[in-house]
């Protein structure tokens, strides 16, 4: 090779490297490892953590243990897919076209709304580009956003906001839902969207028609974060007005796996496709005048449009949108409502338990679907290292509005009826 | 037309496309069903409120054989990186060792959550530690954020912290100058981080201008945006001086990482005087694309700007334990938890296996092959920056469009026939009917020579018999797709009466 390039050493190609920024060190980097060795070394890593998967876990908050069914990695396994890139040349990329447009399809069934995005990296950052659309389609600066989404969502949204694009008024005070009128205060002229999670970070339900009507009002957008899997048995965000639906789609196929990669999912109205971020798949006919599927509506993307680009993302997360269409052909509408029916019941069922021990009192009664906030009636940190070490992971722990600990309970699929009694009954002779 | 056509893959792929998941199946056909509810079963109105759903999701109604046999057929469609040669330039579709899935689907990773206790993911936060402290050492650029979730999220995270360093300094400003051989993203960052773009041009040899770079260096520049070696596969002998001059306007100097893979273990931007820079794990680290994500973009930055990193950051501590910290002047979040861990476990397996002499020994290859190729196909194609190249190169097809009236669109049509994927096409802008070959580290020298063997071939065949190579590909499981309809009457969802 170095023969037919013309050189004699490979050196001689890193003729454009200045001498002063050769790197004539070593790297600081340990040696490389036989496979015997790097299973072992990654199994010790592995091992030194102790997986909710492998415990009693009532963790949720904005991450779910729902059960992921087999097929799903098998088809996750496929080389095709995962070793494929973005798909640029759609003759050879038809398989990852056609899912996406399948799951995009999916996507609008569960949030009523017209068209989906083909994912944004995850729940935080689909939220945040749900406000920055919501500027462009309007030409306003300014969002209205309930204090009960997710914390980290509004953190990475107030992140985003130093850059002068939004501006970001979000209603803190809150006794575990958001209260319409006081949105209605913070709303004015400027104001692009109000941006609502339901359930919301506490697992309440928003009054999502009385807040879609202050956005109408405000001539604002209506964005409203959901969960997935609760789309199932909840009515579509779509009823309540909706101008644009995101969330955070982990809990449909994916592992916790510390919280990423997630997947962010996005639809919007028709009216607004054209301001949408992201890659979207779209169906249309070939030379002989077969059916395929190919990317579409490019002219909003970087690689076209550059800076008058509707979002700078590129890579997104098309193997956990394509995981979340197997996995939501997998369980079908059936499924998927028995798993959310089941979900709602067991929260139910383990918060009236655990209210009954005496030793959790309630912040609020709101209605509610798999998890849920109470106050826990001594040292919150302490049971939870307890309840630990016999086997538990006892919710997430919170502070709330008021100051006091709050502990955070979901419940998923996954979790039994004598799972839930020993648990109650453990937190209960703490 | 068929009879002509060479190299038809010889287990034809299926013609596709078959019936979405929704015509599929039957109503009757499940495949996982919810487990029995073990616990009193409750009235969805009533406990939620009223707002239960009327009408169940029109989901797919199929049993387990029907999804997996869709999923075959339609991975059956797809090329990726095992399927053949993927010379996209600019992606660095290097190979995806198999053990990267393996180590990444250990229980004691898949099945953490985010918010357990840190003394129960004391693994996955050493590991989160290791792989940061190699790619500080890798970038020499010292300060590391993992949380960013691809190249161009990292893009925008740098330019936050470059943001903050100068807001913090009392200095605003308000734009961030990129040459004209920059990829799509820098430019769209600049205005999501609510910057102004100033392009310059190159110059005569598709390097940076220094007239041109100097001429719009004032004190209202934030930075100078720069992929090095830059989009056409030229390393700019002039980097110092580049960052320098930057530097010299109190403006910072950025690295688009997408090309670390030419360089690793030879030169550190670092040392080159960048501020900042991201990493694409799924390029130069081997984490597989996924067909389009998730990957991974780290930041590294200087030692000066590590306190705006994002939170969290792995942390280790005196007594051997890790933890999670927020630096002082932290940013804040740009996302949710902690990055994408699963590509974090990928890359730092592969990062572990390959190791510090690895490393650099990936560079060489992918700029030897690299060289290689473009030995072999200069003079077939033009090349118009002809210098050493890097891990990549550009042609231009515009004396064959010129000659023939085929175009580069046309050959890389043409290469599905032969059984590779084209390398990426009119990219960078500067270049006409660019052709952007990145042929990686991990091809053997047999690929190189039968992908230039199939171009040589795709030429003669563009003079001979013009109209068989505008009319490709004939072999794929679908021809030419009429992109203007995808446009004009966007069709994004399955209707049942689109049936
Ligand atoms: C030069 C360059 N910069 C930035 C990016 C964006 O990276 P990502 O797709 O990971 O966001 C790419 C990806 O194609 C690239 O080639």
């Amino acid at each position: 090779m170095l023969a037919r390039v013309g050189v004699e050493a490979v050196d001689e190609l890193f003729a454009d490297v200045p001498e002063q920024v050769r790197f004539m060190g070593a790297l600081g980097l340990p040696g490389p490892m036989s496979e015997v060795d790097l299973v072992r070394h990654l199994r010790d890593l592995s091992a030194a953590n102790v997986p909710a998967t492998q415990l009693v876990s009532f963790a949720g908050a904005g991450i779910y243990d729902h059960h992921v069914p087999s097929v799903v990695d098998h088809i996750l396994r496929r080389p095709e897919f995962f070793t494929a890139y973005t798909p640029y040349q759609p003759e050879v990329s038809q398989g990852t076209l056609q899912a996406i447009y399948e799951y995009q399809t999916m996507i609008c069934e569960l949030t009523g709304m017209d068209a989906s995005n083909a994912s944004m990296y995850d729940g935080a950052t689909a939220f945040v580009e749900a406000a920055l659309m919501a500027c462009r389609v309007l030409r306003r600066s300014s969002v209205v956003v309930a204090g009960t989404a997710h914390p980290e969502w509004l953190e990475t949204l107030e992140t985003y906001a130093a850059s002068g694009l939004v501006e970001v008024r979000v209603e803190e005070s809150h006794d575990g839902v958001c209260d319409p009128e006081r949105m209605r205060a913070l709303c004015d002229e400027t104001t692009a969207a109000l941006l609502v999670s339901s359930p919301n970070f506490f697992g309440n339900l928003e009054d999502l028609a009385g807040l879609g009507a202050v956005a109408r009002e405000a001539g604002a957008l209506f964005v409203v974060a959901a969960n997935p899997i609760m789309l199932g048995v909840m009515a579509p965000p779509a009823d309540f007005g909706a101008d644009i639906v995101v969330g955070e789609g982990q809990p449909l196929g994916g592992s916790m796996s510390f919280g990423g990669p997630g997947l962010g999912f996005f639809a919007c109205r028709e009216a607004h496709i054209r301001q949408m971020p992201g890659r979207l798949v779209g169906r249309t006919v070939d030379a002989d005048g077969n059916d395929a599927f190919v990317l579409t509506l490019s002219t909003r993307e970087q690689h076209i449009r550059r800076e008058k680009a509707t979002s700078n993302i590129c890579s997104n997360h098309a193997l956990n949108a394509l995981a979340a269409g197997a996995y939501l052909a997998a369980v079908g509408a059936e499924g998927m409502i028995g798993i959310a029916r089941a979900c709602v019941a067991k929260a139910h069922y383990l918060r009236d338990a655990l209210l009954a021990t005496g030793r959790f009192k309630a912040p609020w009664n709101h209605p509610f679907a798999h998890e849920f906030a109470l106050v826990y009636e001594g040292d919150a940190s302490q049971m939870h290292d307890e309840m630990l070490s016999r086997g538990y992971l006892a919710g997430v722990l919170l502070e709330a509005p008021d100051g006091r600990d709050l502990v955070l309970f979901a419940v998923t699929e996954k979790r039994t009826r004598s799972e839930i009694d020993a648990f109650v009954e453990e937190v209960a002779s703490l | 037309m068929s009879g002509t056509v060479p190299n038809s893959p010889a287990g034809a792929p299926p013609r596709g496309p078959r019936e979405t998941i929704f015509e599929i199946g039957s109503p009757e056909s499940t495949c996982v069903t919810a487990p029995d509810l073990d616990v009193p079963d409750v009235d969805l109105a009533q406990v939620m409120g009223g707002a239960v759903r009327t009408a169940p999701p029109r989901l797919p109604h199929v049993t387990e054989l029907e999804i997996m046999r869709h999923y075959a057929h339609l991975a059956e469609m797809n090329f990726g990186v095992d399927s053949g040669f993927y010379p996209l330039g600019s992606c660095t579709m290097k190979y995806n060792p198999r053990v990267n899935e393996d180590t990444c689907r250990l229980e004691g990773f898949t099945g953490l959550h985010p918010y357990q206790p840190a003394q129960t993911v004391q693994g996955a936060l050493e590991l989160m530690y290791g792989l940061a402290q190699a790619l500080g050492e890798i970038s020499g650029l010292p300060g590391v954020t993992l949380q960013p979730a691809a190249g161009a999220h990292g893009e925008l995270t740098a330019l936050m912290i470059f943001r903050a360093a100068h807001e913090s300094a009392g200095d605003p400003r308000r734009k961030v100058v990129i040459p004209d051989t920059a990829h799509g993203t820098n430019p769209a960052t600049v205005t999501m981080c609510g910057y102004e773009t100033v392009t310059i041009p190159s110059d005569g040899n598709g390097l940076v201008d220094m007239d041109a770079l100097r001429s719009v260096l004032d004190t209202d520049v934030a930075a100078f945006m720069l992929t090095n070696p830059n989009t056409l596969g030229l390393f700019d002998p002039n980097i110092l001086r580049i960052t320098d001059a930057v530097h010299e306007v109190g403006a910072l100097a950025y690295c688009d990482g997408a090309n670390l893979n030419a360089i690793m273990g030879i030169s550190r931007p670092g040392d080159m005087g960048f501020d900042a820079m991201h990493i694409n794990l799924h390029k130069t680290f081997s984490t597989p694309h996924g067909g389009g994500g998730p990957g991974a973009g780290p930041v590294c930055v200087t030692e000066a700007l590590s306190r705006y990193l994002p939170g969290p950051v792995a942390v280790s501590f005196d007594d051997g334990t890790f933890g999670l910290d927020w630096p002082d002047a932290s940013i804040g979040r740009v996302r949710s938890f902690h990055g994408n861990f699963g590509v974090l476990v990928r890359a730092y397996t592969y990062l572990r296996a390959i190791g510090a002499s690895g490393v650099r020994e990936a560079a060489e290859q992918a700029v030897l092959s690299a060289n290689y190729l473009k030995a072999r196909l200069n003079g077939v194609f033009d090349v118009p920056y002809d210098r050493g190249c890097m891990h990549e190169f550009v042609l231009s097809g515009a004396r064959l469009k010129r000659e023939t009236g085929v175009r580069t669109l046309d050959v890389a049509k043409r290469l599905l026939d032969h059984g590779f994927h084209p390398p990426t096409v009119y990219f960078p802008l500067l270049v006409e009917e660019a052709l952007m070959i990145e042929p990686t580290e991990t091809e053997p020298l047999s690929a190189l020579d039968s992908f230039a063997d199939a171009l040589i071939a795709i030429v003669d065949e563009a003079r001979s018999n013009p109209d068989l190579v505008r009319g490709a590909p004939y072999t794929t499981p679908v021809r030419r797709l009429d992109e203007a309809r995808a446009a004009r009457t966007p069709d994004l969802r399955w209707r049942p009466s689109s049936a």
